[in-house]
Formats: C-alpha cells, structure tokens, sequence
C-alpha cells in the first residue's frame, strides 16, 4: 500500500472524464487499498475519488461515519457507480482534497438512488440523504471531471431558508443545476 | 487594503483592476458588492509600488468613476481562511438596533463573525431587515441558541444552525 500523490488545482487532469472499471481483479484492490490509504492521510476528508490521485477510473469511497449523528451506510467503496434519481435541493458547504484552503456553497440533491459495484463486481444499490448523499454526489463529480468549485453559488444567494417550504411543489428527479443569479447591474 | 465606493456603473472592476495589473500589483482577496445603488470594492493588493504611488496611479481613475479611494497598509495576506461552523439567520421588522441586539449575544458566546451580509426586503411601509451570519463558535448550537432566546419577545426571529463542511 502507498499513499499517492493528490492532484491538486489547477492540474487539468482533474477535468478528465474517468472510465469505467472493466476488470475486477487483484490490480484494482490494490488500486482501492491506496485510496482509502490516501484519504485517511488527508484532513478529515469523508472521501475521495480515484482520479483525485491520477487513477481515472470510475473509482470512489464515501464514508461519513464518522460524523457525529448523520445517517449513513458506513464505509462505502464504490465502483462504476450511477446516480439513477435525484430529489429536492439544499446548499452546504463543500471543501475538496484537491482544492486546498478554499470552501464555498454549493447546491445538491437532498436524496439520491444509486447502483455501483463492489470491487469484485457484484452489483450495489442504495438510497441515501442529506450529507451522506452530498458526499456521494461531490466523489462523482471528480469522474466526470468536475470540481465543486464549478458549482458555487454565491455566499448570498441563501437557499437555506427555503427548507421551510419543502414538500410543497419542489421538483423531483432532475438533476439540480448550480443557481446562478441573473442580477442585473453595473460594476 | 483598498477601499473604493461610488455610484454603480458598468466597468468599475475592469478599470480598477486593469489600472492595478498594469501598475505590477497582484489582487487577492476581495469583496466587491452593490450596496444601496453604490458599488463598494475591498480589496487587498501586493507587489507594485508603495501605498502613495499606488494612490497616485489610481486616484485619477477613481476621479474619473466617480469613487472614493482609500488605502491602508494591512499586514494581513491570503491562506489565512477561517472554516465557519455555524450559521444565523435573522429576520425581523425594520427597527434600530436588531444588529447591535443580535451580534451583542453572539460574542457574549465568544462567536467570531466572518461573514455579515444584511438586506432589508419588503416594502418601504412596513420593511424587514434579514441578516445572515457566518461565523465561529467554540459554544454549542444550544448555547448559542440560548445566547438568543431573549430577542424573540422584542420580535427578532434568529435561527442557529450548525454548518458541516464537507471535504471530499
């Protein structure tokens, strides 16, 4: 087991889109037993995807076990994993392994399903909310190459508030888009 | 640290920050936001020259987009980020003295305020003031909370809530 190296902003293989894991064999556990190695290395992170260490496959563990009264499903190693349905929208704050010294606000899903395989390749469905469903929706962002610094909403756009209303005609099922607002202006 | 306000227009931040990178400054962090009508920019710069010859190179700007300028020498720099952990809201019908009443609680906690924004919504006949607050806190939710508890009877909501940073 190794500790690699973490790819760090402005690297462009960070945007990489990463492939699918095709061959479940010894090569990818140990591949999986450096991330997880990798990431307790890290501060605190609740995950990490492969390529955040330069391996683009579609590779992730989530575990946000540790925090203190949040549900969760434990320690999880995700491989091909797919988002099928998202629901509601609530903003967080967000820091990346990969984005050091930088936090910011962005918009997920409140509760997602989601298939993936285990490392040997037997089929995994979940259904999971709140952080847990914020992590996941973060780690798969790396496998598309994308940052959570492409989704930062502006700390005043306060979306927090809108909780109150929640059940009452929020949409369901698409895919939440960052809120940009179209205030117009000068400066 | 540079101040500059002045009535809002299209092109402040380009002047400004054109003028800075052409005098060899590096811009770091900022705040740039309308206030009232007025476009307000804090903004910390290095490199360059000195804080006179820097005045001198973009008070003509400043003149010409109707701002004022002010500069302090800060020893401050960039990496110094503070994580906030909790976040209030408060909303409440426009009076004196919401702020004062809110933020007085809070650091009573020993709360360390990193981010204030405030905006009074409604209708110029019966205002509301809302404020959110970003900040540190070493006393709990239910402390804080408690800190707070008073304000309801004089018709301030405050809503605590903690906020849990996600690093992934």
């Amino acid at each position: 087991m190794a500790i690699r190296e973490i790819l760090k902003l402005p690297d462009e293989r960070l945007k990489q889109v990463s492939a699918p894991v095709e061959r479940f064999d010894a090569d990818l556990l140990l591949a999986i037993a450096d991330l997880e190695e990798t990431r307790q290395a890290g501060p605190a992170a609740v995950g990490i995807a492969a390529p955040q260490v330069g391996w683009f496959e579609r590779v992730v563990i989530v575990d946000v076990s540790t925090k203190k009264g949040v549900p969760n499903h434990g320690h999880l190693i995700l491989v091909n994993p797919e988002i099928e349905h998202w629901e509601g929208f609530d903003m967080g704050r967000e820091g990346c392994l990969s984005v050091p010294d930088y936090t910011g606000n962005v918009i997920r899903a409140t509760r997602i399903r989601l298939t993936a395989c285990t490392p040997q390749g037997k089929p995994l469905a979940f259904e999971m909310d709140g952080f847990e469903a914020r992590a996941v929706q973060h780690e798969l962002d790396h496998l598309d190459g994308l940052l959570f610094i492409d989704r930062v909403v502006s700390r005043r756009t306060d979306l927090f508030q809108r909780k109150v209303y929640a059940g009452k005609g929020r949409s369901g099922g698409g895919k939440p888009d960052a809120n940009r607002r179209g205030d117009a202006g000068g400066a | 640290m540079l101040t500059l306000v002045g009535e809002d227009r299209p092109g402040i931040v380009a002047r400004v920050t054109g003028t800075l990178t052409e005098a060899g400054c590096n811009l770091g962090e900022a705040s740039m936001i309308r206030l009232g009508g007025n476009f307000t920019i804090m903004l910390m710069v290095t490199g360059g020259s000195s804080p006179a010859e820097l005045e001198a190179t973009l008070a003509p700007v400043a003149v010409d987009l109707g701002l004022r300028l002010h500069i302090d020498p800060v020893t401050g720099g960039g990496h110094q980020h503070l994580i906030p952990n909790i976040q209030v809201r408060v909303m409440g019908a426009d009076r004196a003295g919401i702020v004062s009443a809110v933020t007085s609680a809070l650091a009573r906690s020993g709360f360390n305020i990193l981010e204030l924004e405030s905006d009074v919504a409604g209708d110029a006949d019966s205002p509301v003031y809302i404020m959110n607050i970003q900040g540190c806190s070493e006393a709990t939710v239910e402390a804080l909370r408690e800190s707070v508890a008073g304000l309801k009877g004089q018709g301030i909501a405050v809503d605590i809530s903690p906020i849990e940073t996600l690093i992934g």
